[in-house]
C-alpha cells in the first residue's frame, strides 16, 4: 500500500524505539520553535439557491521551505474541516487526531446560525487547526498543507482524487473481519491498560461535563433572581428618609455583585465548558484509535492463522506477514508516543482550566467583598457622626 | 427616659415544648408551649442571684395579650407577634409549624415581642401584661373580665371598608399611605430574597458533585491524583458552607418581617383615627341638622325639603303645642349633642396628640433597627465572601499542583 508508506513518517527502514520517539516530541507549545501560525476568523454567511452555509477565513503564516509562500488566506466551510479530519484519520489510523466541533448542538439551546453558535464553532475550529500544527507528525501531512493553502477550486478538485471509495471499503472489510474473529488475541499489556484507563476517563469526563453544565445553569438562575433583588431596595428608599441612603447603598452593592456573577458565568462558558466538551470528544477519539490499532493487529493475526493452515506458498505468505508485522509495530509505536503526548497535554489543559475556574471564583468573591466592605465603611462613618452629634450638648 | 419594665426585669422565652391537650371542642390537639422566665434585675447588683420565676404560655395566649393591648391602647403602635404560619419559605425551609427550626425562630420572635412591650414607655406599665409574665393561673379570666372585647370596634375588623372622612388629618393620611407602601415593599423583598436564597443554595450544592468525580478520576491518574483529590475535598467544604450562611440570613429576614407586621400595627392606628374622625364628623353633622330643624320649627320656615314638612303642609299643620313639644325635645338633644361633640373633640385631640408621640417614637426605633439590620446584612455578605475566598484559594493551590 504505497500511499500509506508515503504519508506515514515511519518507514520500516528507520530504527524505531519508543524512547527515541518520545524525545522527539515537544509536549507543550514552544512559540520560539513554531514555524506555522494559523488563525480562524471572520465568519461569513453564503446564500445559494440550494443552501445557506458559513465560511471561515483561515490565515496561515509560515517560514517553512515546503510552502511556496509565507502567507496564505483561504476560506473554508465546516465540510472542508470534516474532509481534512477524515483524511488525517485515514493516513494515521493510530494517531490521535484532535476533535472537531460537532455538526449540530443537540442541547437545543442554540440556534444553528446564531452568533453564539458561530463563535463557539469558530473558536473550536481554530483550536483544531492549531493542535494539528503543533502535532509533530500531523503538521507535515500533505492534505493539511493543501487545506491551508489551496484556493476553493483547487481544494475541490483535490478532494475528488485520492484512494477513495475502494480503499475505504477495504478498511471496513478488514474491520468487520477482525471483529468477526472475536477481537485481538495477543494484545500487548500496555494497550489493555490504555483501554481500561480510557473507559474510566471517558466516564469521568462525561460526568464532569454534566456537572459543569449544571453549575452554569444554577449560576444563571441565581443571576436572574438577583437582578430583581437590588431594585426593590431602591424602590423602598423612595418611601424613606433616614434610611434611604442605606437602602440605596445595599441596592448598589447587590447590583455590583450581580455584574460580578455575570462575569463568573462568562468565565465558565468561555473556558471550562469548551475544554470539558473537547475532552469528551477526545475520549471518543481515543477509544476509536485503540480500536483501529486492534484491527491492524487483528489483520496480522488472521494472516498468521491462515499461514498455519497452508503448506504451500509459505514464502509469499511470510513476506506479507513481515509487512504486516512492521505495520503493527509502527502503529503501536505511533500510538504509544502520541498517547504520552496526549496525556501530558491533557494534564496541562486540566490544570490550567481548573486553576482558571478557581481564579474566576476568587475574583468574583474579591469583587463582592470590596463592594460590601465599602458600604459598611460608609455606614459606620455615619453612625460615628450621629453619635458625636448626640454627645455634644 | 422613663423607667420601663425591661430595665427592672429580665425576660426570656427560654424553651419550647410540644404538648397535647384538648381544645374548646374537646378534640385532641398538639401545640407548642413556651417557657417564660423572669427575674428581677435589681437584686443582682447586690451580688445575689435573684430567683427565676417561670410559667408556660402558648401562642394563642400571646395573641390574646396583643389583642387586649391593641384595643386598650388604640393610639399606640403595638409591637407585632411573629408570624402564625411560616411564610416566605424557600424550598429547604419547612412550612410546618411543628418543624423544630420554625419553633426555634418563633421562640426568639416571642421573646422579642415581650421585650418590645416591656421597653415601651406606656405598655410596660400595663397590669395585664405584668400578670401575663408572672401569673400562671387565671390570667385568661382576668383579661376577659376587663371587657376589652366590648370596646373593640367591629368596624376596625373591616380593614378595607372606606369611610368618607371629609377632613382627615393630613399626617395620618400620609402615614397610612406610608404603611401600605412599607408592607408592599417588604413583602416583595422577602419573596425575592427567598428565591435568591433558593438559587444560591443550588449553586453551592452543585459544587458538591465535584468531590466524588475527582476522587474517582484521581484513582486512574498518577501525577494529577493528589491535586484532584484534595481539590475535591475543598469543593465539599464549599458546598457544605451554604447551610450556615443561609441560616444566618433567616434571622435577617425575621428582622424585616417584624417591620412588615409593624406596618400593619401602624395602619391600625391610622384606621382608628379615621374612625374617630368619622364619628366626630357624623356627630357634628347630626347636631347641625338638629339645630336646623329646631330653627325651622321655631320660625316656621322650611329651608330644606323634608317629607314631614310636605305632609304637614298637605295634611294640615301641627298645633302650636305639638310644635313647642318638638322644639323642647330637640333643644335637649342639641344640648346633649353639643356636650358629646365637645368630649368627642377632646378625645380626638388627645388621641392625635398621644398617637403622634408614639408614632415619632416608633419612627426613630424603626430607622435605628432597619439601619442596623442592613448593616448586619452587609456583615453577613462579607463573611460569606471571605469564606469563599478561603475555599477557592485552597482549591486553586490544589489545581495548580495537578
Amino acid at each position: 500500500d504505497t500511499s500509506l508508506a508515503e504519508v506515514n513518517s515511519f518507514s520500516s527502514s528507520m530504527p524505531i524505539s519508543p524512547s527515541s520517539m518520545i524525545n522527539q516530541y515537544k509536549f507543550e507549545d514552544e512559540p520560539e520553535l513554531r514555524d506555522l501560525f494559523i488563525t480562524v476568523d471572520d465568519p461569513e454567511s453564503h446564500i445559494t439557491a440550494i443552501e445557506t452555509f458559513i465560511t471561515y477565513r483561515v490565515v496561515t503564516k509560515t517560514s517553512r521551505g515546503e510552502f511556496d509562500s509565507s502567507e496564505y488566506e483561504v476560506r473554508r466551510r465546516y465540510q472542508d474541516f470534516l474532509w481534512l479530519k477524515s483524511k488525517l484519520e485515514e493516513a494515521h489510523p493510530t494517531l490521535i487526531i484532535p476533535p472537531l466541533p460537532e455538526k449540530f448542538i443537540m442541547k437545543g439551546m442554540v440556534e444553528r446560525f446564531s452568533d453564539e453558535f458561530i463563535e463557539t464553532r469558530r473558536k473550536a475550529l481554530h483550536k483544531f487547526l492549531n493542535r494539528i500544527a503543533d502535532h509533530p507528525t500531523l503538521t507535515f501531512n500533505e492534505d493539511f498543507k493543501i487545506f491551508l493553502t489551496a484556493q476553493a477550486w483547487e481544494l475541490s478538485s483535490h478532494k475528488k482524487q485520492g484512494p477513495g471509495l475502494l480503499s475505504r471499503m477495504g478498511q471496513t472489510v478488514r474491520a468487520v473481519a477482525s471483529s468477526v474473529r472475536g477481537g485481538v488475541k495477543n494484545r500487548p499489556e500496555m494497550f489493555t491498560e490504555m483501554n481500561d484507563y480510557m473507559e474510566t476517563f471517558s466516564q469521568k469526563i462525561n460526568v464532569l461535563d454534566k456537572i459543569a453544565h449544571r453549575i452554569y445553569k444554577e449560576e444563571r438562575e441565581y443571576f436572574n433572581e438577583l437582578k430583581e433583588y437590588g431594585p426593590i431596595h431602591t424602590l423602598w428608599s423612595a418611601s424613606e428618609e433616614d434610611i434611604a441612603d442605606s437602602l440605596k447603598g445595599v441596592a448598589s452593592c447587590i447590583d455590583k455583585c450581580c455584574k460580578a456573577t455575570e462575569k463568573r458565568m462568562a468565565g465558565l462558558s468561555e473556558n471550562l465548558l469548551p475544554i470539558l466538551h473537547e475532552y469528551v470528544l477526545y475520549s471518543e477519539i481515543l477509544m476509536g484509535v485503540l480500536k483501529r490499532r486492534d484491527q491492524i493487529q487483528g489483520e496480522l493475526e488472521s494472516k498468521v492463522d491462515a499461514l498455519a493452515n497452508k503448506k504451500t506458498e509459505k514464502d509469499l505468505f511470510s513476506e506479507e506477514i513481515g509487512k504486516l508485522e512492521d505495520k503493527v509495530e509502527c502503529a503501536n509505536n505511533a500510538l504509544k508516543a502520541d498517547w504520552d503526548r496526549w496525556k501530558q497535554n491533557m494534564q496541562c489543559d486540566m490544570r490550567s482550566t481548573f486553576t482558571n475556574v478557581a481564579e474566576n471564583n476568587l475574583h468574583y468573591y474579591e469583587e463582592c467583598l470590596a463592594t460590601w466592605e465599602s458600604f459598611l465603611a460608609s455606614q459606620t462613618v455615619d453612625l460615628h457622626v450621629e453619635e458625636d452629634s448626640e454627645d455634644r450638648p | 427616659m422613663e423607667d420601663c419594665l425591661a430595665k427592672k426585669m429580665e425576660i426570656t422565652v427560654s424553651e419550647a415544648e410540644k404538648r397535647t391537650g384538648r381544645n374548646a371542642m374537646n378534640m385532641q390537639e398538639t401545640y407548642t408551649a413556651y417557657l417564660i422566665e423572669t427575674r428581677a434585675v435589681e437584686s443582682q447588683s447586690e451580688g445575689q442571684c435573684a430567683p427565676v420565676d417561670s410559667l408556660w404560655r402558648r401562642y394563642s395566649e400571646f395573641e390574646l395579650l396583643r389583642n387586649y393591648l391593641s384595643v386598650t391602647y388604640p393610639h399606640i403602635v403595638v409591637p407585632p407577634l411573629p408570624e402564625k404560619r411560616a411564610d416566605f419559605v424557600w424550598h429547604k425551609l419547612s412550612a410546618d409549624n411543628m418543624d423544630p427550626d420554625f419553633v426555634e425562630r418563633r421562640r426568639i420572635g416571642l421573646e422579642n415581642f415581650l421585650l418590645r412591650v416591656a421597653s415601651h414607655p406606656v405598655l410596660c406599665q400595663d397590669k395585664i401584661f405584668y400578670s401575663f409574665l408572672t401569673q400562671e393561673g387565671g390570667w385568661k379570666e382576668m383579661v376577659n373580665e376587663t371587657g376589652f372585647q366590648l370596646k373593640a370596634d367591629s368596624r376596625l375588623k373591616a380593614l378595607n371598608a372606606t369611610f368618607r372622612v371629609k377632613n382627615p388629618d393630613k399626617r395620618f393620611t400620609e402615614l397610612k399611605h406610608y404603611s401600605d407602601e412599607l408592607q408592599s415593599v417588604i413583602s416583595h423583598l422577602l419573596r425575592v430574597r427567598a428565591r435568591v436564597a433558593d438559587r444560591l443554595y443550588g449553586v453551592y450544592k452543585v459544587h458538591g458533585n465535584y468531590g466524588r468525580v475527582f476522587s474517582e478520576w484521581s484513582a486512574i491518574e498518577k501525577e494529577m491524583g493528589d491535586g484532584l483529590q484534595s481539590a475535591g475535598h475543598h469543593m465539599d467544604v464549599y458546598a457544605a458552607s451554604i447551610d450556615d450562611i443561609l441560616e444566618e440570613e433567616e434571622h435577617y429576614a425575621d428582622q424585616l418581617k417584624e417591620y412588615l407586621f409593624y406596618a400593619e400595627a401602624l395602619r391600625a392606628v391610622c384606621r382608628k383615627h379615621e374612625l374617630m374622625q368619622y364619628d366626630l364628623e357624623m356627630a357634628a353633622q347630626d347636631l347641625t341638622s338638629k339645630k336646623q330643624q329646631c330653627e325651622e320649627l321655631a320660625t316656621g320656615t322650611v329651608r330644606t325639603f323634608s317629607l314631614k314638612g310636605m305632609t304637614s303642609k298637605l295634611f294640615g299643620q301641627e298645633t302650636p303645642e305639638q310644635r313647642e313639644a318638638k322644639i323642647k325635645v330637640l333643644e335637649e338633644q342639641i344640648q346633649e349633642g353639643e356636650e358629646q361633640l365637645k368630649s368627642k373633640n377632646l378625645e380626638s385631640r388627645d388621641f392625635v396628640k398621644s398617637a403622634w408621640t408614639d408614632i415619632e417614637r416608633f419612627k426613630e426605633q424603626k430607622n435605628h433597627d432597619l439601619k442596623e439590620a442592613l448593616i448586619s446584612y452587609a456583615v453577613m455578605q462579607i463573611s460569606m465572601c471571605k469564606k469563599g475566598i478561603q475555599v477557592w484559594t485552597n482549591a486553586k493551590e490544589c489545581f495548580s499542583k495537578m
